[in-house]
């Protein structure tokens, strides 16, 4: 049992921000607060789901993931990277992987192993759960971490719903330094690189769930590295291209919504994408109108990875692109293939750890406690205007109802309390001034 | 502590609202996931039932330190046979339901079996009276 929801990627940059409501109103676990005009984001509520990233105009929400620089680090004499498939899907003028991949070696990498390679070798131990073991329906995807962190918090009855397969990224970080040591260098002399489409998966590669430690020693977002790609890529010439593609079809459709469900062996699945249409689903499963569905494939970003906060293009287009690629690559001529296959049994295909919720007790150390608690809240909520306008620094009237009763925020931050308040002692003080001493009351001597 | 909800008649798309927004506050208080699971689908069967065969009506629930208790009151055709209804794959659910899915005549056996405490009541023209009591 580990908490998953206590390590972070997306942080706020103070100077950037300007305590609109962007992201508060947009935040799907209600983490975000303004205080003392700068967002402030609850570690206790943050999916890592990279939403406000994408909503702030400001730019003032940002992933923490390595700098390109990474890769020089003194430290590694050998260095593999790890591209997430939905990299493939970013370059609208050149659709082939193997250029994809041997740019990736020319900024510094030494050799390649694609993510969408242990996708395919997580979806055979999904099938394999499936059909062969005792198991809870419908299982969901594990493959997500946003999903999984926001089922930890927000579905605590799911946990066993879990798929407990590992995460591709484990699987290929894992394989790539057994390549490495393979050719002869030792562990700490590898350095794994995960090219990220999203601050989840930052997060997650680099703190893993369900697992004891990462086999990642750095994580580089897709946005840094498009563009040196795409420079590299524009000047080379297709007979430069070397063979780098493991031919992992089935595996990329994971970068896009639908993919990782499509295995023709998983019967009855639905793929969902979007936090908000994810909750939706999950809030069918728990009510147990989902149970014929033996396969739940959850994104949090609209059209799947493709569409991830840290992608540079479109989700949609990007989608487009992941079709092109996948049927380029089914016509290269005889590659490398799976030359640096991952050996069967070398690797773990099963989650170690069982995924625990993550409850912290907001409302009450005990049932008595969070009782009375919840009653005040619904007394301050009813006294509010309900229009949710985030003035206060809260998403919605009811979070600041929490926040007033919780945290002992003043019920006076909400500019109409505070306005009702201002007409009641303005009305008070117009009553007093009425109350002319009676010396004053009579007509003057001498008139 | 009290909430109230009112089911509206024929409001197919909204069925569930009740169950959700009660499921939160539970979350909220930290009970454990288990039985908020009961809670959630023997809730969930009873809204829909509101919904499906009655002209909506309004349900009570009352959260107490020890059980969660839930009464659901309608007004509409009530059910002839009680014992019939609470077997399993009975229904006399429309076309329409069915085509949403709803309608396996698995409602009051699912209700059953996830409650503590399970008491029905009807009088066919009057209405149907449904109480779901579950320990914490």
């Amino acid at each position: 049992m580990e908490n998953i929801n206590k390590r972070h990627s997306v942080e706020l940059i103070p100077d950037k921000c300007i305590g609109c409501t962007d992201c508060i109103k947009r935040c799907p676990t209600e983490a975000i607060r303004v205080r003392n005009s700068k967002a402030t984001i609850d570690e206790n509520l943050c999916i890592d789901c990279g939403v406000c990233i994408r909503v702030c105009r400001n730019h003032a929400k940002r992933a923490v993931t390595n700098s390109l620089d990474v890769i020089r680090d003194e430290r590694f004499k050998y260095r593999v990277v790890i591209p997430a498939p939905s990299l493939y899907s970013q370059f609208l003028r050149n659709t082939s992987i193997n250029a994809v991949l041997t740019a990736l070696k020319r900024i510094g990498f030494d050799d390649v192993l694609e993510v969408s390679r242990a996708a395919e070798m997580i979806t055979a131990e999904t099938v394999k759960i499936l059909t062969e073991e005792e198991c809870p329906k419908p299982m969901i995807s594990s493959a997500c971490p946003a999903v999984i962190r926001l089922m930890a918090m927000r579905f605590p009855s799911l946990m066993d719903n879990i798929m407990p397969v590992s995460a591709p990224i484990d699987v290929a970080a894992s394989a790539a330094r057994q390549m490495a040591m393979r050719k002869g260098y030792e562990p700490d002399e590898i350095g794994v690189f995960f090219i990220s489409p999203c601050s989840a998966k930052a997060t997650a590669a680099m703190y893993p769930i369900g697992m004891d430690k990462s086999d990642v020693d750095g994580v580089i977002s897709i946005a840094d590295v498009y563009l040196p790609l795409r420079n590299i890529m524009a000047k080379l010439d297709p007979s430069e291209y070397e063979d780098l593609c493991q031919r992992s079809f089935e595996g990329m459709g994971w970068a896009a919504t639908g993919g990782e469900s499509a295995d023709p062996r998983i019967e009855n699945a639905i793929a969902v994408d979007g936090l908000e249409n994810v909750i939706r689903v999950l809030e069918q499963v728990e009510d147990g109108q989902l149970d014929d569905v033996d396969f739940i494939e959850a994104n949090a970003c609209m059209s799947g990875c493709v569409g991830g906060p840290l992608t540079v293009i479109n989700g949609y287009v990007a989608r487009n692109i992941l079709k092109k690629v996948r049927q380029n690559a089914a016509s290269i001529p005889p590659c490398r293939e799976r030359t640096v296959d991952i050996p069967r049994g070398s690797v773990s295909l099963r989650l170690k750890n069982r995924i625990s919720p993550a409850n912290h007790m907001r409302f009450g150390q005990d049932m008595g406690e969070a009782i009375k608690n919840m009653e005040d809240i619904e007394a301050i909520y009813a006294e509010l205007p309900h229009i949710d306008c985030g003035s206060c620094g809260a998403p919605n009237c009811n979070a600041f109802a929490e926040d007033v009763v919780l945290d002992g925020i003043p019920v006076e931050d909400c500019i109409f309390m505070m306005r009702r308040k201002v007409k009641e002692l303005a009305e008070e003080m117009a009553d007093l001034a009425a109350k002319m001493p009676q010396t004053m009351t009579g007509e003057k001597a001498g008139n | 502590m009290k909430l109230s909800y009112t089911v509206l008649e024929g409001e197919y798309a909204r069925a569930g609202e009740a169950s959700s927004a009660v499921k939160k506050v539970l979350k909220q208080l930290a009970v454990p996931a288990n039985v908020i699971r009961k809670i959630a689908v023997a809730m969930f069967e009873a809204e829909i039932n509101m919904v499906i065969h009655a002209n909506g009506g309004v349900i009570d629930v009352d959260i107490l330190p020890d059980k969660v208790f839930i009464q659901l009151v309608d007004t509409g055709p009530g059910i002839p046979d009680i014992e019939k209804a609470k077997q399993e794959g009975f229904s006399t659910a429309s076309d329409e339901a069915r085509d949403l899915g709803f309608g396996a005549g698995m409602g009051i056996p699912n209700m059953m079996k996830n409650s503590d405490f399970f008491n029905i009541k009807s009088e066919v023209g009057k209405g149907t009276t449904v109480e779901i009591a579950v320990n914490l």
